[in-house]
């Protein structure tokens, strides 16, 4: 069984007084689509930043791709192959969609196979071609989220990580964007979301873990989970998990 | 200099060295939302570097200002490692603190070793001039203004097609994001730093050339203009820096077609509170947009006071009042009461600024008010030295709060610099409302102290009167942060917000503070022009401002007792070591800045 | 006691808040749940005057209060709590609680009416300064009375009462967030999730402390994620989602409404309607 390529260890996090996490442990398989679910309040978006070494843990290890990356400052995280498409998307608003691609390949040094990769993302997401010109923060909610998925892609990365990508996107954005990324996981790309909507992410993932109050309270492949009564409670704070 | 074109000639070339200021502190601000008020002292370096090339080494002008912009980046880098990176994480306003104790003491070093004599600084080009319409453009003007359009363009370049400038636009517009990008911040920080300084280091050069004259005085006034710039342009906002520099040249080059030289900066800082209050975020930012990033947050440490019990304190100014009986000597006296005088200025700031949070940096400007207030009271209508010192503090009182008034709805930097600009503004109309002012003559021939007809003339009485006051004044304030108005003007500062949930209406307790505060400033302001005699525009300068805020810091924010203690130290301690007035400022610069990276809370903690 | 009407919050293309109607009787107990992004908060601060409406009216206790300022709300006796807590740092536990009951001090706080009204500033200065009988005798019974509100919550924040807020631990700074909107004296207390961050033990003694607050037949309206307390409390649960009220009712039969329990997990693929070209 091949190594996970991301795994938590004992993670407890910290906001100041405030514990966030409690001994937080869960992995990310090779080439899987793994979600992670809560609802408020329950650490899921500080579970990425933990990832992204945003934020540090006080104590456990993050390792990627084998190697411990705990404390590590972002930018060498994103180097080693994490790319990231933040919650809100967070493009570079004055900047074009075009120079917000290549922000993303930023860490890479080989310009022709970037060129060529702006080539093959453009494949994959065709509504970009015609705005390459334009301010990103012209663009609406489902295009920007758009360009900030293709922008993680051009960075080659071995994980990419998505913090509620479908927040505040309408239906039809919604369905354009799961399919996205299943196809990017296709490619070979390994996908790890944070999302509110367990229902949406429970449709593409291939496993899922459910977080209430800083624990995983479930876990399992995503078409078991689908049906659980379990996650509804998780949701609706019913009998919080010992 | 006669035509109309030649002044927009002038206002257009002076816009154009403000621009390569105003650039500088705009990208600084992007990246690092930190208002860089050591700027201008990398300005002042720059001319200085300059001099020295041309001077001793004879080099020709693109020579020159290699030098002058490789030695303006590395000051950069040296105050980005000092001034910045330490205190990340800190309130925003710990960083612009910290800069303008870092520009007090690289001013103070050009100072003393350069002498504060100005000196020449003679451009090496001819002195051609070109007919156009009816006014001329001489050969330094399209000199300069080719060096403005060069680094435009270069910066252009950099920014556009670049990697490092697509580091420096991602993190300016977004940090976090960029640091998912992969971009290293830091790296980013320390490149615009750089970038930065060597700009305004190529400014200061510039203007030295252009008005043949360079001192180490320049800097402070270069760092307002710097921010005047950016603030009408929209803070952080790079074009927008370069339209508020060519707008503020413009400005001020008609205003001194109009009312003469002296009324040059006058316009520029009118400007900018006028800018401040109507459209914080500069004049081409919409109205409705919400100001840029949190720069709220007062300079509060949290720390538990040093509780000294009143017996304690009754006991010290027991033994203060009977210092005169016990070392009668002048110079210890003498000492003293400017330790007294300051202390009541300490007061004022302390509660302003500590109490309620309101950082003021102007605060020498009620020390100006209250002193001509008194002096003018006394001379030209007679009034006795008593009645004329209290009359000065209720003067003080009205007129300073009223003035700051409209900035009580700024935050954070904006509200200081407001504060900055106004004090400016009031030493300026100080200087040229010569009618009621007498303008750069001062006044002279104050009456000395007197109370009740009894003339105050022996070192003791005056010792005593000061201290007096200051006691009063002392254990008026112990009174008021007692008592429930006490918890309120804390509350404001604690968390606003929360305040105004609980019924608590801001503008209405701020200015209740800021006037009670200013009473106190006034009175020391006025009783020092009787003291001193004689009183100008200079007497209570903008160092002053400064200084009155290490002081406050020193003592612990908002603490009364640490006020007094605070000015004993920093003004009487110097006087004790004998150490000369040089190098006093460079002395108050180290200590704000340490103060600020290693001891916010001071030393007896804020109340 | 408390009537929304139509209230609606626009925030560029997003509407947090939408035609929101809600009716809150006196001595009744409301919880507002749903979502995060649901608008809860943003109706909150719009109630309390921190945030101003594009459209919609709020009576309270029969008057007109849509778009008065958080002062003069907090006069006419609306007390709240904030999402994070926010309480004074540097004041002491007590002072905190004293603070809070600004509004109710008379004496140190004249009230004069037209022109005069410029001199109150002065007349509260003077106050502060002088402390004449009268004030010094209301200083001692707000005391007391914050000294008894402190007392409600056993022996956490009492032995603390001279501490500075920021030394205390979070649950208890908490609490004095609550301490401090009691000694409001208020007739509507609104609470923004007093529980957030705490685990089950204080997330029980808060539910124990809100019950009885419940108890002394006070108004209360709270924002919650912790749908057993909701449940266990609430006379009435209200639900948010996407800005829109969604169900209301007593908590039995909201748990149960599938809308409510789709607004949480999220709305599936399948059931949306059809095509709707994005017109973001």
């Amino acid at each position: 069984m091949t190594e996970p390529l991301l795994s938590l260890e004992g993670i407890d996090t910290f906001y100041g007084p405030v514990q966030v996490h409690f001994d937080l442990s869960f992995t990310v398989g090779r080439g899987q689509i793994a979600c992670l679910l809560g609802g408020n309040a329950s650490g899921k978006s500080t579970t990425m930043k933990i990832i992204l070494g945003l934020v540090k843990p006080q104590s456990g290890t993050v390792r990627f791709d084998g190697q411990p990356i705990t404390g590590l400052p972002t930018p060498q995280i994103v180097r080693r192959g994490v790319g990231s498409v933040p919650e809100a998307r967070r493009l570079f608003g004055d900047m074009s969609v075009r120079e917000n691609l290549l922000m993303g390949a930023f860490t890479r040094k080989d310009q022709k196979a970037i060129a060529g990769d702006l080539d093959r993302v453009l494949d994959l997401f065709p509504k970009l071609a015609e705005r390459l010109g334009q301010r990103a923060g012209t663009l609406s909610g489902g295009e920007q989220q758009m360009v900030a998925m293709a922008r993680a892609l051009m960075g080659r990365p071995k994980l990419i990580c998505m913090d509620e990508p479908t927040m505040g996107l309408s239906p039809l954005w919604v369905d354009r964007v799961l399919d996205l990324i299943a196809a990017i996981n296709k490619e070979g790309v390994t996908v790890f979301m944070v999302e509110q909507n367990a229902s949406l992410a429970l449709e593409i993932a291939h496993h899922a873990y459910v977080l209430q109050t800083g624990r995983i309270v479930l876990d399992g492949p995503a078409s078991q989970l689908r049906a659980d009564p379990r996650i509804r409670d998780a949701y609706l704070g019913g009998q919080e998990a010992a | 200099m006669s035509s109309w074109i030649d002044y927009t000639v002038n206002g257009i070339i002076i816009g154009n060295i403000y621009a390569l200021l105003a650039v500088g502190l705009a990208l600084i601000f992007g990246v690092s939302r930190l208002i860089n008020f050591a700027h201008g002292s990398v300005y002042v370096v720059g001319a200085y570097a300059g001099f020295l090339a041309v001077t001793y080494l004879d080099t020709p002008l693109p020579v020159t200002i290699a030098v002058v912009v490789v030695v303006g980046a590395l000051l950069g880098l040296v105050i980005e490692r000092f001034g910045l990176r330490p205190l990340q994480g800190y309130a925003h306003i710990a960083p612009l603190l910290a800069t303008i104790g870092i520009s007090f003491v690289l001013d103070q070093l050009v100072q003393l070793f350069f002498k504060p004599d100005p000196r020449a600084l003679p451009s090496p080009l001819l002195d051609i001039r070109f007919k156009v319409g009816s006014g001329t453009i001489g050969a330094l003007d399209l000199v300069i203004a080719g060096i403005g359009l060069a680094s435009a363009g270069l910066l252009y370049y950099f920014l556009r097609f670049t990697r490092l400038g697509w580091a420096v636009r991602a993190t300016a517009q977004d940090r976090d994001a960029a640091q998912q990008m992969g971009v290293d911040v830091n790296a980013v920080n320390r490149a615009v730093f750089a970038i930065a300084s060597g700009l305004g280091a190529v400014s200061g050069l510039l203007v030295g050339m252009y008005y043949n004259y360079i001192d180490p005085s320049m800097s402070f006034q270069a760092t307002l203009k710097g921010v005047v710039a950016q603030v009408v342009g929209g803070v952080g906002n790079v074009p927008g820096a370069i339209v508020g520099s060519l707008l503020l040249g413009l400005v001020e080059s008609y205003g001194i077609a109009l009312f003469g030289t002296s009324y040059r900066n006058l316009f520029a800082f009118v400007l900018l509170v006028i800018v401040l209050v109507w459209r914080p975020n500069g004049l081409f930012a919409s109205k409705r947009q919400t100001p840029p990033e949190p720069m709220t947050g007062t300079f509060i440490a949290p720390s538990k006071p040093i509780q000294i019990p009143g017996k304690v304190l009754a006991g010290a100014a027991a033994v203060a009042a009977l210092v005169p009986l016990v070392f009668p000597h002048p110079y210890v006296l003498q000492t003293l009461i400017n330790s007294w005088l300051y202390a009541l200025l300490g007061l004022s700031l302390t509660l302003i600024a500590g109490t309620v949070g309101l950082v003021s940096l102007g605060h020498a400007a009620l020390l100006a008010i209250g002193g001509y207030s008194s002096a003018l009271l006394a001379i030209n209508c007679g009034v006795p030295v008593g009645l004329a010192i209290l009359s000065a503090g209720l003067i003080a009182a009205f007129l300073g709060t009223v003035l700051v008034f409209p900035s009580f709805r700024l935050r954070g930097h904006y509200l200081s610099i407001a504060t900055l600009a106004i004090g400016e503004i009031v030493s300026l109309v100080i200087l040229n409302w010569e009618w009621l002012t007498r303008g750069p003559i001062g006044v002279s021939g104050i009456p000395s102290l007197s109370l009740f007809g009894i003339e105050l003339d022996t070192d003791r009485s005056v010792y005593w009167f000061t201290l007096g006051v200051l006691a009063v004044l002392a254990a008026l304030q112990f009174r008021l942060l007692g008592s429930h108005l006490g918890r309120v003007l804390r509350a404001v500062r604690d968390d606003d917000v929360a305040a105004r949930s609980y019924g608590i209406r801001l503008d209405r307790y701020k200015a209740l503070a800021f006037a009670v505060g200013s009473f106190a400033a006034g009175v020391s302001g006025a009783i020092t022009s009787h003291i001193y005699s004689y009183i100008n525009h200079e007497t209570f300068n903008a160092q002053l401002s400064i200084l009155a805020l290490t002081i406050v810091i020193l003592g612990g924010m908002g603490n009364v007792t640490g006020a007094i203690v605070g000015s004993v130290l920093l003004v009487g301690l110097p006087e004790v070591f004998r150490v000369a007035a040089e190098y006093r400022v460079l002395i108050y610069g180290l200590v704000l800045l340490l103060l600020v990276r290693f001891r916010p809370q001071g030393l007896l903690g804020t109340v | 006691m408390l009537e929304i009407r139509g209230l609606t919050r626009r925030f560029g293309g997003l509407t947090a808040v939408d035609t929101v109607d809600l009716d809150v009787a006196e001595h009744e107990f409301v919880s507002i749940i749903g979502p995060n992004g649901a608008g809860k908060t943003t109706l909150f601060n719009l109630v309390t005057g921190l945030d101003d409406a594009d459209a919609g009216t709020v009576r309270l206790e029969g008057r007109d209060v849509s778009g008065l300022t958080p002062e003069k709300l907090a006069a006419l006796g609306v007390a709240r709590t904030f999402q994070h807590g926010r309480v004074f740092a540097n004041l002491s536990v007590l002072d905190n609680i004293l603070v809070g009951a600004h509004v109710r001090f008379k004496s140190v706080r004249p009230a004069w009416s037209g022109p005069l009204s410029l001199l109150e500033p002065f007349a509260e200065l003077a106050l502060a300064l002088i402390r004449p009988g009268k004030v010094k005798a209301e200083e001692a019974q707000m005391r007391e009375e914050a000294l008894a509100i402190l007392g409600r919550f056993g022996g956490r924040l009492l032995p603390r009462r001279d501490n500075p807020a920021y030394s205390l631990s979070y649950a208890n700074r908490r609490r004095v967030e609550i301490g401090r909107a009691l000694a409001l004296g208020p007739r509507l207390l609104m609470l923004d999730e007093p529980t957030a961050g705490m685990n089950q033990t204080e997330t029980a003694e808060m539910q124990q402390l809100i019950g009885d607050l419940k108890k002394t037949g006070l108004t209360i309206v709270l924002i919650e994620h912790k749908l057993d307390m909701v449940m266990q409390l609430s006379d009435r649960v209200v639900v948010m989602d996407e800005g829109h009220v969604i169900a209301s009712g007593k908590p039995a039969e909201v748990r149960n409404d599938p809308k409510v329990i789709e607004a949480y997990l999220g709305h599936h693929r399948a059931e949306r309607a059809p095509v709707e070209e994005a017109a973001e």
